[in-house]
């Protein structure tokens, strides 16, 4: 499954770049995305663990940037 | 401005009025009052920097830029520096707001010229209006549009007839003409009349759904320049961490300068510590230059394509519906043993059941009713022509080639142009010259490919050589490669790829998707409406005029030219400021200074990627 959400409050470039490495070594992830400009993230992960790893995805971004919250 | 922008902006206009007063007023003489003094503006201006610091510690990150700015700021408290310590805080919240507001902005330049699909649209359902979401419009309703509304779902015009704007989706400014029956597209603008429209498409399958997608997406297709800074910018920060503790333990060990001068110099290494002038600036140039083409009419779809494309030094062109028309029409009509009607009318009858724009000519030239039950087996020969009976007859219609096979005694035509030749038997009964017009703006274009920097443009056509050799001439390809069937040009092409060139295709997107996603780069023009060409190419053209060739051309250059500017522009200031640090020439404050300045300047630089060049 692949899906793209939108991330409010992403200030830096390098943050997104952390996040993105962060995301992709969770188990489950296919291919991760996270567009600094476009303020988005594309998510593609196992269709029965998407739950999941979006839940690890929001905590991994929070990590990086307190700040930055995803719109799910 | 957002609002925690304005906050911040706030605290930092009050934490660096605080400084400057203090910069004025005689220290107390009490390291602990002053210390406390200097604290008051520096956790105004970065208290939060400070708490995500620790939060960071408990998690790990060693080598996130706010752990480290606390660590340097910290560490020059500690030795005695406070209102550098404050100063560096202060530019580093100044630098992080810049770059929060510039992208804010180019991001919102960017979503404004492409705001071209309206929020609602007005659909008539049981003979009332009702105003909805475009995306609740199902296929086949009927819209209602008044002058000076977008167009928000392709459809065709059920009633009335209008001028359009289409330049969002063209770039061409010039109003459209569209009557009933005339299908039109989604993001043009109507100008004059009301109108009613059937719908042809959801809204999501409509054209400015996929406009928006490919050029919201088209940053995700990172450039290989992107790549090395994502890479780079991996490594940086832990090297000059590194460095920066070398730089103490050597001054400190091997040298005389004492323990408070080394750590003071290892901080100013941290100072630097950040990537994000690279790492900002340069896929914001590549955003800026894809909506620059955009708004031209030009779809980049990547990030890397635009770097190909701005490395292109040789571009290969389809010939029919590329650099002409694509609208044939018969010239001359040379019958033998047979009326010229009577040629004409066999040949149209052979071509009758074809959909190929030279049959298609024939046909229209025929002009009459085609009596298909004169019409007995028909099969086509590829590459050669077509062997029809009529009336119990057989005859044989096709090029030179073709007429050899059957042994007529044909003769090539005087004229240039498209020959079709007809024999029955080895009865040579004539032949028909079909031409196609050369679009008016092709020479001049290809005249503006090559100033923009491209050393050789070849032709590829299906036709013989003499047309070629006419359309090379008039506007101006340096050579071409004649008569090939259409499964030849992708191995044409690839004779043409390699050897350390780097290939554009430009073709119609209607016959040659297999060469266009085999070269370098592919280019398919008068796209819109043409789903397959959209999908096959790389830069998709929404116009049918070679003129945005050029335009894509320069764009790209100026974009990678901008990005290796910020590259080695910013590379160049953080490595002299670490060699001045470690020589004790500059302080802290010069370190950050710089280091803002750099990222202040490269974003501005990458800004002058969306402002499309002359």
């Amino acid at each position: 499954m692949k899906r793209s959400f939108k991330l409010e409050d992403l200030d830096c470039a390098h943050c997104a770049q952390k996040m993105e490495d962060a995301i992709a070594k969770i188990d489950g992830v296919k291919k991760v995305n996270v567009n600094f400009i476009a303020q988005k993230m594309i998510l593609e992960a196992e269709d029965d663990r998407f739950e999941a790893v979006l839940a690890e995805a929001i905590k991994k971004i929070a990590d990086v940037e307190p700040d930055c919250k995803v719109l799910v | 401005m957002t609002k925690k922008q304005k906050k911040i902006l706030i605290r930092i206009i009050i934490s660096a009025a605080l400084l400057l007063f203090l910069h004025f007023v005689p220290s107390t003489g009490n390291r602990i009052l002053d210390l406390a003094i200097f604290m008051v503006p520096y956790l105004i201006v970065g208290w939060d920097i400070v708490l995500n610091a620790f939060k960071k510690i408990f998690k790990g990150r060693l080598f996130d830029e706010e752990f480290l700015m606390m660590i340097a700021t910290v560490g020059a408290f500690i030795v005695g520096e406070y209102p550098e310590a404050t100063a560096v805080m202060l530019f580093y919240q100044v630098g992080e707001l810049f770059q929060g507001i510039a992208v804010g902005r180019s991001r919102k330049s960017i979503s404004d010229m492409m705001d071209i699909c309206p929020d609602t649209a007005v659909v008539i359902r049981n003979g009332e209006e009702e105003t909805v979401d475009p995306f609740e419009v199902e296929q086949g309703e009927t819209l209602l549009i008044r002058p000076g509304e977008k167009v928000p779902i392709d459809g065709v015009i059920t009633e009335g007839a209008t001028s359009l704007n289409m330049s969002a989706l063209t770039g061409e400014s010039l109003p459209v003409e569209k009557n009933t029956g005339d299908s039109i597209y989604s993001g043009s603008i109507n100008l004059t009349d009301v109108i009613k429209v059937e719908t042809t498409a959801a809204y999501e399958d409509s054209t400015v759904s996929k406009i928006l997608e490919l050029v919201e997406n088209s940053t995700d297709k990172k450039a290989k320049t992107e790549k090395f800074i994502t890479k780079f910018s991996r490594i940086y920060t832990p090297c000059v961490v590194v460095l920066a503790v070398l730089i103490i333990l050597i001054c400190s060990l091997f040298t005389d300068m004492g323990v408070k001068e080394s750590i003071y110099r290892g901080l100013i290494f941290l100072v630097v510590s950040c990537p994000c002038a690279l790492v900002v600036s340069v896929p914001l140039s590549f955003f800026g230059g894809i909506g620059a083409a955009s708004r031209k009419g030009i779809l980049i779809k990547g990030s890397n394509f635009m770097e190909t494309l701005s490395n292109v030094d040789t571009m290969v062109f389809d010939k029919t519906g590329t650099i002409t028309k694509g609208n044939f029409a018969v010239d001359a009509i040379h019958p033998r043993e047979v009326s010229a009607d009577e040629l004409i009318d066999i040949a149209a009858l052979a071509e009758s059941r074809s959909n190929h724009p030279v049959a298609e000519s024939i046909v229209e030239a025929h002009g009459k009713h085609i009596a298909k039950d004169r019409l007995g087996e028909v099969s086509e020969i590829a590459g050669k022509g077509i062997r029809a009976v009529i009336d119990g007859k057989t005859y044989y219609v096709g090029n030179g080639k073709f007429m050899e096979e059957v042994g007529a005694d044909y003769h090539e035509c005087h004229l240039p142009g498209t020959v079709v030749h007809v024999s029955t038997g080895n009865l040579y009964l004539g032949h028909i010259v079909i031409n196609d017009e050369i679009k008016a703006d092709s020479a001049e274009a290809m005249e503006k490919i090559r100033q923009a920097g491209v050393k050789k443009t070849i032709m590829l056509t299906g036709d013989n050589s003499k047309v070629a050799e006419i359309v090379a001439k008039t506007v101006g390809v340096d050579s071409f490669i004649a008569g090939l069937l259409p499964d030849k040009k992708v191995s044409e092409l690839e004779k043409i790829l390699g050897n350390g060139r780097v290939v554009a295709f430009v073709g119609d997107g209607i016959n040659d998707a297999p060469v266009l996603t085999r070269a370098d780069i592919g280019i398919a023009m008068g796209a819109l409406g043409s789903d397959a060409a959209i999908e096959a190419a790389d830069i998709v053209l929404m116009n049918d005029s070679l003129g945005l060739i050029p335009s894509a051309l320069k764009i790209a250059r100026k974009t990678l030219r901008i990005v290796k500017e910020n590259i080695v522009f910013s590379l160049a200031v953080k490595i002299g400021i670490l060699i001045l640090g470690a020589l004790g020439l500059v302080g802290m404050r010069v370190a950050i200074f710089g280091d803002v300045g750099v990222l202040v300047l490269a974003i501005l630089n990458s800004l002058r990627a969306m402002r499309v060049p002359r």
